[in-house]
């Protein structure tokens, strides 16, 4: 009969790879947040295939603002990458240029989003065409925020020098967030702006 | 790092001070030990149980009788909506999480659940959003449109009051509560499991709470989105369900049933899972099939999001619909039946012993079958059709909900509580007790099908004589009574056996998974050296000889690590439980209480469109958060 356990002493102290327990529960938080925007999408189109009226109301929705703010949704996301890329080597610089750029354009995206709202001739009280969109994309907004908080809480503790090459988890979750944030988009974008293009 | 060491040479009161809780009101409010949450889970759900339970109670004193009027119909329709929401939200899942909190670290040979913060901030969300939604009787302004909640009834036009805010909003915080203790399940399952306990050798619990868990984290938000629409429709005017507006009230029913019906799978699986740990201690051999019902744990828990629409059978879907969701709901039989059989085979090819737990489990198993047939006749969408609104689908829900939970959740007690105290209840008072339930709940329950079938409709708050359904709702009533004389029952073995009921010892089952082999109750760090585990069932390895999933060598439970150099337990890989890391786990902390109390403020100031008070709540969520991810060091935990 054998008596071995495992050589604890062979462990390093806390998880110095990507799937540690942090990890993972940014992970669920993802996969939980991407359900709920499915449902949001999920009654968008319901309401959609039970409209009795023209759905939208007033036909697809303008593309002039939202598409390059999709872009500069994408653009952000593509800073954030080098920022994390960066920190994996240890370099502090990059880290810190990637977070700020990623922020602003986040920032921006925010704002124009803000102008978009402003420009819609219906409010979310007209009908329930605007009341999805409203909801969704203000979901979406909030979402953004958030991520952008994240981002910024980030970019402090990146200069106060707390990540370094092996640890750096705080960067890669609030990455990960924003990633998600940018991807849901993408399918809010392709929803809402696409989709009745083609319908 | 330690070396290996043997239980008796552990340095027990150097882990005690690392694990400890802090006397006083930090340790108090701050404490992260999952035992302690875990038992506060217990409590809180329990309150919540008698509290519905005397909101049943005051239900069936009104229906004795035909055209009694204890109750004005408005008081009826909020006693009904309450006793429903409480019920399924605040005391079905919550106090198998309590349980699963409680025993989960113990039975997978861990110091703590993956992520201690985020559950005691499971905890105090839940206690909030509790003393949140019980604020509004004292407003006379209780929820009253059902559990369910159907639109349109729920608009502002219709029900005017703060009652379906409340409901929205106190759900919506509930909801996080139970997707943060979900995330924390599925972690701990993942990541926290002793080394050597891959998946095949995990025990059905584990399966059941970890499969409710992933159920939670696709389903809660569906449901999240359909109270949202509701609140912005009600406080803003956003026409979601109201035609008027291009709304459609079938959305609701959509987006509550994709929750909903996943959610009496949530709520059963980890009850499940409790009886598959009782029935093979008590039959004295390791369940039958195991590898059977784990699967079939998990196919249950996915087929269940496929089943939604058999809750809207009557609102004119199209029939090619019906079919499949009839053929799906069908389809579930098969998990739940090898269940049954997996069961019944563990007790057939054992030797069982009746204690009061394996009394429970087997009452557990009836029941089953009862609410399950009762189930899938209303599968059949004719049957449906006779059916709908109408007491059998009480009498369905509530075999359901009370054989398939609370049914488990006795045995699970009965189980585990001599675990948690040291102390055994009182075995002829837990006869009593299990009988006086067992008939109450049939003889109150059970009629209740044919005073559907005689066409008696759910929710009326009284019923003129002479329909034929006098006797069966006296018999309801008295059945329920005797019930709650069960519940009693228990309450006075507890309260009794707490002080004065027979030592346990570490195994006072001779049970073979390894929360028997720490004593009772289990010290703050739950195992003085970590364990190393080989097999389903390590303690009974000695008398079993090769287990199914059982490698060569014995698992080893007395000699191990220590890791006492700070708050430290393993962390090991997701399949495999390969040992990958050795985990620096958080203090006792504050935060997750603050964070409770300001998520709290931002719901009061929501519910009564306060929306500085909102607006200061969110600033301190955002504030708490902070505070709780500001870094620290990794060794700032270690104790000299």
């Amino acid at each position: 009969m054998s008596t071995t356990t495992f050589p604890a002493a062979t462990l390093s102290l806390g998880n110095r790879f990507d799937r540690s327990p942090g990890w993972w529960a940014m992970v669920w938080t993802i996969v939980t947040e991407a359900s709920l925007f499915a449902y949001l999408l999920f009654s968008y189109f319901y309401l959609a295939s039970q409209a009795r009226a023209p759905w939208p109301p007033r036909g697809p929705l303008s593309l002039e603002l939202a598409l390059p703010n999709t872009v500069l949704l994408i653009l952000s996301s593509v800073a954030v990458i080098w920022a994390e890329r960066g920190i994996r080597r240890g370099d502090q610089r990059r880290l810190r240029i990637g977070l700020l750029v990623g922020f602003l354009l986040g920032l921006a995206f925010i704002v124009i989003q803000g102008i978009e709202w402003s420009d819609q001739p219906f409010g979310p009280r007209s009908n329930a065409y605007g009341a999805l969109f409203f909801t969704i994309t203000g979901f979406h907004g909030a979402h953004v925020i958030v991520g952008l908080l994240m981002l910024l809480a980030v970019q402090v503790w990146a200069w106060m020098g707390t990540f370094t090459e092996e640890r750096h988890l705080g960067v890669t979750n609030a990455a990960m967030y924003w990633h998600f944030v940018d991807v849901v988009w993408l399918f809010v974008f392709t929803s809402l702006y696409l989709s009745p293009r083609f319908a | 790092m330690a070396e290996v060491q043997s239980v008796e040479t552990a340095p027990a009161e150097r882990l005690e001070r690392i694990w400890g809780t802090e006397p006083g009101l930090f340790g108090i409010l701050g404490t992260v030990d999952h035992k302690t949450i875990g038992k506060r889970y217990l409590v809180t759900a329990l309150a919540f149980l008698l509290i519905g339970g005397v909101e049943a109670m005051a239900m069936r004193a009104q229906l004795a009788g035909p055209d009694l009027a204890l109750l004005s119909p408005e008081e009826y329709d909020q006693l009904f909506s309450l006793h429903g929401t409480t019920m399924i939200f605040w005391y079905a899942l919550p106090i198998l999480s309590g349980f699963s909190n409680y025993i989960w670290p113990l039975l997978i040979g861990s110091r703590d659940m993956a992520y201690p913060r985020v559950n005691a901030l499971s905890y105090w969300l839940f206690l909030a959003s509790g003393i949140f939604l019980y604020t509004s009787p004292f407003l006379g302004q209780a929820p009253n449109a059902g559990w369910f909640a159907y639109a349109p009834y729920t608009l502002r036009q219709y029900n005017p009051g703060l009652n379906m805010d409340f409901y929205a909003l106190a759900l919506i915080f509930l909801t996080v509560s139970t997707t943060v203790g979900a995330i924390n399940f599925i972690g701990t399952v993942m990541k926290m499991r002793a080394p050597g306990m891959s998946l095949n050798r995990m025990p059905i619990f584990m399966y059941g709470t970890m499969t409710a868990s992933f159920a939670s984290i696709f389903a809660l938000p569906s449901l999240s989105v359909a109270l949202v629409f509701l609140y912005l429709e009600r406080r803003f005017g956003f026409p979601f369900y109201d035609p008027a507006g291009g709304g459609h009230p079938l959305l609701w029913q959509h987006l509550f049933w994709i929750f909903g019906h996943p959610w009496v799978y949530i709520i059963v699986l980890p009850a499940m899972g409790i009886v598959s740990e009782v029935i093979p201690t008590f039959a004295r051999r390791p369940l039958v099939g195991y590898t059977l019902v784990a699967m079939a744990t998990v196919a249950t828990g996915i087929i269940g999001f496929g089943v939604w629409v058999h809750h809207m059978f009557a609102t004119g879907l199209p029939p090619l619909s019906l079919s499949f969701f009839s053929g799906a709901s069908l389809l579930i039989v098969i998990p739940s039946g090898i269940a049954v059989f997996a069961w019944i085979a563990t007790i057939w090819t054992g030797r069982p012993v009746f204690r009061t737990p394996m009394l429970f489990a087997t009452g557990f198993i009836v029941l089953f079958v009862i609410g399950g047939v009762s189930g899938v006749v209303t599968a059949a969408v004719p049957y449906d059709w006779q059916v709908t609104d109408t007491y059998f689908v009480v009498a369905h829900l509530h075999y359901v909900l009370i054989g398939i939970n609370l049914f488990g959740v006795m045995a699970g007690f009965y189980y585990w509580f001599p675990k948690m105290t040291g102390r055994l209840l009182d075995e002829r008072l837990g006869k009593w007790n299990f009988w006086v339930m067992f008939v109450g709940f049939n003889l109150g329950f059970f009629p209740m099908h044919i005073a559907g079938l005689l066409g008696m409709p759910r929710r009326v708050y009284t019923y003129p004589a002479g329909l034929g359904w006098d006797g069966l709702n006296l018999l309801t009533t008295i059945g329920s009574y005797l019930f709650a004389l069960g519940i009693l029952l228990f309450l006075i073995n507890v309260a009794r056996s707490r002080r004065h009921g027979e030592s346990a010892g570490p195994n006072p089952w001779d049970g073979g998974t390894l929360e028997w082999a720490t004593p009772s109750p289990p010290p703050p760090y739950n195992f003085a050296v970590i364990p190393t585990v080989r097999s389903g069932y390590p303690l009974w390895e000695d008398r079993l000889g090769r287990l199914r999933g059982a490698a060569a060598a014995r698992s080893v439970v007395t000699r191990g690590p220590v890791l006492d150099q700070g708050r430290e337990t393993v962390d090991t890989s997701a399949l495999d439980a390969d040992p990958v890391a050795v985990l620096r786990m958080p203090q006792d902390s504050l935060w997750p209480f603050l964070l409770a109390v300001a998520t709290s403020v931002a719901f009061y100031g929501a519910v009564f469109g306060a929306w500085w008070l909102a607006g200061l709540g969110a600033l301190g969520i955002v504030a708490t958060i902070l505070g709780w991810l500001w870094p620290r060091s990794l060794e700032g935990g270690a104790v000299a």
